[in-house]
């Protein structure tokens, strides 16, 4: 591990500032990834500031949605009385991920930053235009379970780990930022990018912007809501694939509403919005429900060791969608 | 630095990069935490940070500054074993040993979460008030913790009958 400076921030304002007088820092929260990569010499910041003393404050939004303060930590999150009652897809995700220790030390901010498990991308004896720009990728001919189907490009076929992420892209959730300019909100999903031809950036974010919260609106419906993970064993691994789905159908057994995203399979948490508009207004059942899974689908490219995801990823779509609609209180 | 270890406190010139793990065991000799996998995937090196479990070898010291850190040793001892530590030797919970200090900081750490009402993967309604204390939250929630021994059915049999009285069956 490379030598760093460390320096703890009481405030988002000192954080954005040791960042400005820092060479090549980075913002720490618990650490379960950063200090993994650093480790690794993947990471090689010289100012690491610490921001797990900023704010950690769950607290209800204004228009009856929820702020999570980014320091949040993720089992804070999922043992909040709101989230469970309001949005359980979100307490579901994110229980569905890591293992109860990481879920202690890891925040929110740090789980929206955390970054590929792509094990070529840890791997320094092997190419990747992730760590490397234009060093070439070993994934897209090698061992690629775990890769992405949907948005990949041929520089890169990593996918985002976080199941949280998919649970807060399906509840259109907005991230507050504080940096250098100022503050300003993004969506969630316009927060992550596509790997096209540059994967080694990943976020929209400004030199120095900080997640200081991540918003929730309000979303009556979500309270039926699910968060269903596939993956190599049943607890502590990543997705295979994942959906993050809720549905509100009316007295006719019609979609009144729908949000659906999807996990393991892009570079970013993957919205459905295709699968969505396909839904909306239409009857409730299996066969609408296949459709707009292959609708979303359309244009997944599998490799050698993934081609299966694409199946997989319908069928566990329309497995949540069916479920959701046969809960008690569905069609009312 | 100063940090708080099972109610002491120590002062050390350590390192930016020492991480909790290697201050535990390379700096105060509190080799009861094992360092495993050193990458968060295995559990043995788990401690109690204010009650609760983290992987110390993903922390960095320097963030756990006078935070109260329980290990092992601040568990129990030879002369006054903790309940827990009775019953993984009653019920076979452990073949080497390696991974049971971290299996066994785990476990407490995990019974005040279902104390708490911390819902898990496995819980059928997430915002239930009260969590059945059942061998499939059990195995669940200490899915961080390997053991290579495979002596998982004595660890839950130990686990299950140290919490039953406090956290129902």
């Amino acid at each position: 591990m490379r030598a760093f400076r460390y320096e703890k921030a009481a405030d988002a304002a000192a954080a954005i500032k040791f960042f400005a007088q820092g060479a090549q820092a980075k913002y720490l929260g618990g650490g379960t990834n950063l200090v993994d990569l650093m480790r690794e010499n993947i990471e090689r910041p010289e100012t690491v500031i610490d921001v797990t003393g900023l704010s950690r404050e769950i607290r209800d939004a204004e228009d009856g949605g929820l702020v999570i303060d980014a320091g949040t930590k993720n089992t804070a999150v999922a043992s909040h009385r709101a989230v469970r009652e309001r949005y359980p897809v979100l307490a579901q995700a994110i229980l569905a991920g890591a293992s109860a220790q990481i879920r202690n030390m890891a925040t929110v901010g740090g789980n929206l930053m955390q970054r590929t498990r792509c094990y070529y991308f840890y791997d320094d004896a092997a190419r990747c235009n992730k760590r490397a720009r234009g060093q070439g990728c070993d994934a897209i001919e090698g061992f690629n379970r775990i890769h992405a189907i949907l948005g990949a490009s041929s520089h890169c076929v990593a996918t985002h780990p976080s199941d949280m992420c998919v649970a807060l892209a399906a509840l259109d959730a907005v991230v507050h930022l504080e940096g250098p300019q100022g503050r300003r909100r993004l969506k969630l999903v316009d927060l992550h990018r596509l790997p096209g031809d540059t994967p080694d950036i990943e976020t929209e974010l400004g030199a120095g912007e900080l997640i200081t919260a991540v918003e929730i609106p309000a979303l009556p419906f979500a309270m039926r809501s699910s968060y269903r993970k596939v993956r190599d064993r049943s607890s502590f691994a990543f997705a295979l694939v994942s959906v993050a789905a809720a549905l509100d159908v009316d007295d006719k057994g019609n979609v009144r509403d729908v949000r659906l995203a999807l996990g393991g399979v892009a570079h970013k948490p993957w919205r459905a919005t295709a699968a969505e508009q396909v839904l909306r207004g239409a009857p409730a059942s299996e066969e609408n429900f296949r459709h707009a899974a292959e609708v979303e689908l359309k244009d997944a490219v599998g490799l050698a060791g993934n081609a299966f995801k694409i199946e997989l990823a319908k069928r566990v779509i329309v497995n949540t969608l069916q479920k959701l609609a046969m809960e008690p209180g569905a069609g009312s | 630095m100063n940090f708080t270890i099972n109610e002491h406190s120590y002062e050390v010139e350590l390192d930016n990069r020492t991480s909790l793990l290697d201050l535990l065991r390379d700096h105060l000799e509190f080799t009861g935490t094992k360092k495993g996998c050193d990458q968060g995937a295995c559990g043995a090196c788990t401690v109690l940070v204010e009650g609760e479990r983290i992987n110390s070898c993903l922390a960095l010291a320097v963030q756990y500054q006078g935070r109260a850190i329980t290990t092992i040793e601040g568990v129990g001892t030879a002369g006054e074993t903790h309940a827990l530590q009775r019953a993984f030797l009653e019920h076979d919970g452990f073949q080497c040993g390696y991974c049971t200090p971290g299996q066994i900081c785990s476990a407490i750490g995990m019974a005040d979460e279902i104390k708490r009402g911390v819902p898990s993967a496995v819980t059928e309604d997430v915002a239930a008030h009260n969590i059945d204390f059942s061998d499939e939250e059990i195995r669940e929630r200490m899915s961080g913790n390997l053991c290579r021994c495979g002596a998982h059915n004595g660890i839950v049999e130990a686990v299950r009958e140290t919490f039953a009285e406090e956290l129902g069956s």
